[in-house]
């Protein structure tokens, strides 16, 4: 086993890691930065195609408190509002930034172009052309983080736990996935940025490394995780035909600009018999489109394969070229044609509002150990709206970076017998089944993973239910209990894909117990959490839940909200 | 891969195995055909389905925007995302210029993003 030392570690290199290095390392911190995928090119942030909220008001008049408003309602009155503060109140200097950076914002006579987005009052939100934000921002990061000489990158590292004394942090200990050998990291601060866990759900828009490795390291390390039961999910995602090369979530801008239909499968217009106000603007929030779209499914109305048509059929052929620009062939090389068809839509898992439970220096309440980005909880309550994502990925990242590196506690040292040992643990269910033979043997990590995408989609998705999520949990603590500890990896060190699988299936088992967990608890229907039997929202839960572990076992409790202690309207 | 309506419609991927201590060979894979389907469709369920221990990198799924996924499909340098599943099936080996890690992984990490670099 090796041992490396650093100021800080930070695990995840999306947009929230990058940025966290960079105000790290600028304020001279040694930093660390790892991803278990390749830097930079992992995470959600790549994939993000759409747009970025920034009250720069480069269109029309705006200011952040605007946005904050948009935010706050959105949120359901659970957003942390010091932080939705510090996300919107940051965002347009970053937006700035990374135009000073050489992010190309589309843009209009030098102003950079914002377009309006649902729940945003306001032409608020930025893009690069075209459905290429995610890229453009990843490239302008790696660039940043690549001239700063102190900060290490190193690609195919999975952190496997945190090292924890005396509720400080210590360090971690690690997979270098290309050899598999195991890696001791001592530092005196680590930032969690390994984003959010919408792999848990069988429909998802996330890449394969999103299965909640942020959240189980800091529950394992002690933090405290908050409104875990939040899911969002993205009401038309592609479902049909087989699209290949393309974000699933691409249609929604184009459904909002070009006011692109959203049908049954008899060609009705349906939000509208939901309470929304689809009319032309197609800005509909996402919680009660996804809604929509399931009980027009379960009222028989839905598309063939389990969705809504969207179609695009009443724009001419010109108006879709200029609209889609290079899109319109990638979606001919799919075959799919949007003169001649409608395609079907459904919603998937896209993003999670829970997460760690930071103070608004991202520090959660293990001393030295930080949080940023998705991975975070609180800045968008029980709903985020579209577009706060990826600037909430750039203001908690900057800020968790700072902190950490600031971060001074007496640190005991992390040696290599304190690494070994705490391997050991971390390990204690994979080797206790070597010595065993057990009925679970044909059964792999990618088999149970499947299962729990099933069961999470089932039961904990959209639409729940009281007996539903009874029945999650006792499923998964099941599949935790009794099937994962007799798991047993492939053999080999190399590039070993089945113990990188085993690694995530440990965690993304942790974070699915909690977010069942948290769900049943809160029998309400509020924002993204919609109960069948419970369809309403209740005072009493307008509290944010906390999960945390209590000797290995995950319990909930309620805390109050936080709000903003000074008068909005006094800050323009 | 969640069609039924081909279920019973199989094609074959020859894929390249082994280490720089494993000696190489192909290995032949009966995967479901489906129309529209790409061949990290395919070697995803074959992971899921017959052997998880194949190896092969792949971050973002079906986005094209990680780009980890690219092999030499069929003598050409293509991404599997992007590469449909073709009936008559197809031979998957590692990128040729680049060193060996394990079946189809090739070390494609920058020589700065090296752990201890």
């Amino acid at each position: 086993m090796e041992l490396i030392e650093t100021d800080v570690l930070i695990v995840g290199a999306g947009a929230a890691g990058m940025y966290a290095s960079v105000s790290a390392a600028k304020l001279n911190a040694q930093v660390v930065l790892c991803d278990k995928s390749l830097i930079s090119r992992g995470g959600a942030t790549v994939m993000a195609q759409m747009t970025v909220a920034a009250a720069i008001g480069h269109q029309e008049a705006d200011h952040w408190t605007h946005h904050l408003q948009d935010t706050i309602k959105s949120g359901q009155e659970l957003c942390n509002e010091n932080l939705s503060y510090l996300l919107c109140k940051n965002a347009p200097e970053k937006i700035l930034q990374m135009r000073d950076w050489k992010t190309d914002w589309a843009n209009v006579n030098a102003r950079i172009r914002q377009v309006l987005a649902p729940g945003h009052g306001i032409k608020r939100c930025c893009y690069v052309d075209f459905l290429n934000t995610g890229t453009a921002v990843a490239r302008t990061l790696r660039g940043q983080v690549a001239k700063l000489k102190n900060i290490n990158r190193v690609s195919g590292l999975t952190i496997i736990d945190l090292v924890i004394e005396k509720n400080q942090v210590i360090g971690a200990i690690g997979l270098n996935t290309e050899t598999g050998e195991y890696v001791s990291i001592g530092a005196k601060a680590i930032v969690l940025a390994a984003g959010g866990l919408t792999q848990l759900f069988a429909r998802n828009s996330a890449s394969k490394n999103m299965g909640g490795d942020s959240h189980a390291l800091a529950l394992r390390a002690g933090a405290n995780l908050m409104d875990m039961e939040f899911v969002q999910f993205f009401p038309i995602g592609h479902l049909a035909p087989r699209l290949v090369g393309m974000d699933p979530i691409m249609w929604d801008p184009f459904r909002y600009k070009l006011g692109g239909r959203l049908l049954n499968n008899y060609g009705e217009q349906f939000i509208e018999h939901y309470g929304g106000e689809d009319g032309d603007a197609y800005t509909v929030g996402r919680d009660l489109a996804a809604y929509a779209i399931l009980k027009e499914c379960e009222a028989g109305r839905g598309s063939p394969n389990g969705g809504a048509w969207l179609s695009f059929q009443h724009l001419s052929k010109v108006e879709l070229d200029e609209a889609f620009g290079p899109i319109i062939e990638k979606l001919l090389a799919n075959k799919i044609d949007l003169t001649k068809q409608a395609i079907e839509v459904a919603p998937i898992a896209h993003y999670h509002m829970g997460g760690i439970e930071v103070n608004e220096s991202m520090e959660t309440c293990v001393k030295g150990l930080f949080a940023a980005g998705e991975c975070v909880g609180g800045a968008n309550g029980a709903n985020r709206l579209s577009g706060n994502a990826i600037p909430e990925a750039f203001v908690f990242g900057e800020i968790a970076g700072a902190s950490a590196a600031n971060s001074t506690g007496e640190t005991p040292q992390l040696s290599l017998q304190i690494g070994q040992n705490a391997l050991s643990n971390s390990l204690v269910e994979l080797s206790c089944h070597a010595k065993q033979k057990s009925q679970f043997q044909t059964v792999t990590s990618r088999k149970l993973l499947f299962e729990l995408q099933k069961l999470m989609w089932k039961n904990v998705g959209v639409l729940r239910n009281k007996q539903g999520l009874q029945m999650a949990i006792d499923e998964i603590r099941r599949m935790k209990n009794d099937i994962f500890p007799n798991l047993k990896p492939a053999s080999g060190t190399v590039f070993n894909t089945s113990l990188m699988d085993w690694l995530d299936l440990r965690n993304s088992l942790l974070c699915a117990e909690a977010i069942c967990l948290a769900a049943n608890e809160r029998r309400e229907s509020r924002g993204a959490h919609q109960m069948e039997d419970i369809p309403f929202k209740s005072d009493k839960f307008t509290k944010n839940q906390i999960i945390s572990m209590v000797d290995g076992d995950l319990v909930s409790r309620w805390q109050d909200v936080q709000k903003l202690e000074f008068d909005l309207e006094k800050q323009r | 891969m969640k069609n039924n309506n081909q279920q019973n419609v199989f094609t074959k991927l020859n894929i390249f195995r082994g280490t720089d201590s494993i000696k190489p060979r192909f290995e032949t894979f009966k995967v479901p055909f489906q129309q529209g389907a790409s061949i990290l469709d395919a070697l995803i369920w074959i992971n899921d389905n017959v052997d998880e221990s194949l190896s092969f990198r792949y971050s973002c799924i079906n986005a094209n925007a990680c780009k980890e996924c690219m092999m030499i499909i069929d003598g050409q340098v293509e991404y599997a995302c992007l590469k449909k599943l073709q009936k008559s099936g197809s031979k998957l080996e590692p990128l040729p210029n680049k060193t060996l890690i394990k079946d189809l992984v090739t070390d494609i990490v920058p020589p700065k993003e090296k752990l201890l670099s």
